[in-house]
């Protein structure tokens, strides 16, 4: 069974960087794939990587991530006017931003307005 | 000794007035994207000697390699001077088990997982030293990966300034096409690192890069 975590913007909207990325990878550890309204910021992005390899162990092989971020699909004319208007409204909120456990999801492939996740069967290691 | 003068003088005041002599170009991108064999082309190119070894399992290149003062010429005589930093490949997962199954031992591939994730923190970091960047992607892979989005994105936001080359075109399943659609305000060059094909358009994409 695979569990899907809903975290809503407001919930990480007054987070420091470090606070935001210890609470998505928090719930990440736990085996639950991240559904995060929204987006991190570009650095708060390679910060996640960075702390992601930071706590790599025999039992977390790290995350697979993923965002849909609808300032980036083609819009043109009225349509890219109206997406750039919300953006300055809303911010970061716009999007959705996908952490799987790797152990967990293997792959996610992305096109760029489809997101296929990749399960794996294995989700507990065996003790070595 | 007045060359020692004048290296002082660069070291000093060459980034304040804009003549800074050697700029650092940094590889980055993706494990097994071909980032030292380019880095071991330009170096056999221009300084006739390897830079790292390079294999098929993933995360050779565990620690940052500089190799520095290579210079290397345009067709049309201008000269460009740069230390070239190769970079470990950035993932957002390395599971020890993956290396175990390319037939490491154990022991081996807890190691190399752990130099890994080292690595994988150090090519971030580094992202803060570079004055420009290639970034290196294998044509034959799907380039809306987040790890390139990241990559590329946090390199825009430094205003560095990045060619994107798309690697292995030798190989049947290459698309250099897709990788344009998906970065396309940047200048996407196809080559083949290990068989040397374009790479003179690399080299004078690299000139362009580098404002020279």
């Amino acid at each position: 069974m695979v569990t899907l975590h809903f975290v809503p913007y407001t919930e990480i909207e007054n987070l420091s960087s470090i606070g935001r990325i210890k609470k998505l990878l928090t719930v990440a550890k736990q085996n639950k794939i991240v559904l995060l309204q929204g987006r991190l910021k570009k650095e708060e992005e390679t910060e996640l990587i960075k702390t992601t390899m930071e706590e790599i162990n025999k039992e977390f092989s790290g995350i697979e991530l993923a965002v849909i971020n609808p300032s980036q699909s083609s819009l043109q004319g009225f349509n890219k006017f109206k997406n750039d208007v919300l953006s300055l409204v809303l911010g970061d909120r716009q999007g959705l931003t996908i952490i799987g456990p790797a152990n967990v999801v293997k792959a996610i492939s992305k096109d760029p307005d489809k997101i296929e996740l990749y399960t794996s069967e294995r989700v507990s290691r065996k003790k070595r | 000794m007045m060359g020692k003068f004048r290296d002082v003088l660069n070291l000093w005041f060459g980034g304040i007035f804009g003549v800074k002599k050697n700029i650092k170009l940094g590889l980055y991108g993706p494990p097994n994207s071909g980032k030292t064999t380019l880095a071991n082309k330009i170096c056999q190119d221009w300084v006739g000697q390897s830079m790292g070894s390079v294999s098929p399992i993933a995360h050779e290149t565990r620690e940052i390699n500089i190799k520095e003062q290579i210079s290397i010429k345009a067709d049309d005589g201008r000269e460009l001077m740069f230390n070239l930093v190769d970079t470990p490949g950035i993932a957002t997962r390395i599971d020890y088990e993956d290396f175990m199954k390319a037939g490491m031992s154990e022991v081996k591939a807890k190691k190399r997982a752990r130099e890994a994730t080292r690595g994988v923190i150090e090519s971030i970091k580094w992202l803060d030293e570079m004055d420009t960047v290639v970034v290196v992607l294998d044509a034959t892979q799907d380039p809306y990966s987040q790890v390139n989005i990241t990559i590329i994105g946090n390199l825009a936001a430094r205003k560095t300034p990045v060619l994107i080359v798309a690697n292995k075109v030798d190989l049947r399943k290459a698309n250099i096409k897709k990788i344009q659609a998906a970065f396309p305000q940047y200048d996407v060059i196809g080559i083949s690192a290990k068989f040397g094909k374009n790479i003179n358009e690399f080299y004078n994409a690299i000139f362009k890069l580098t404002g020279r």
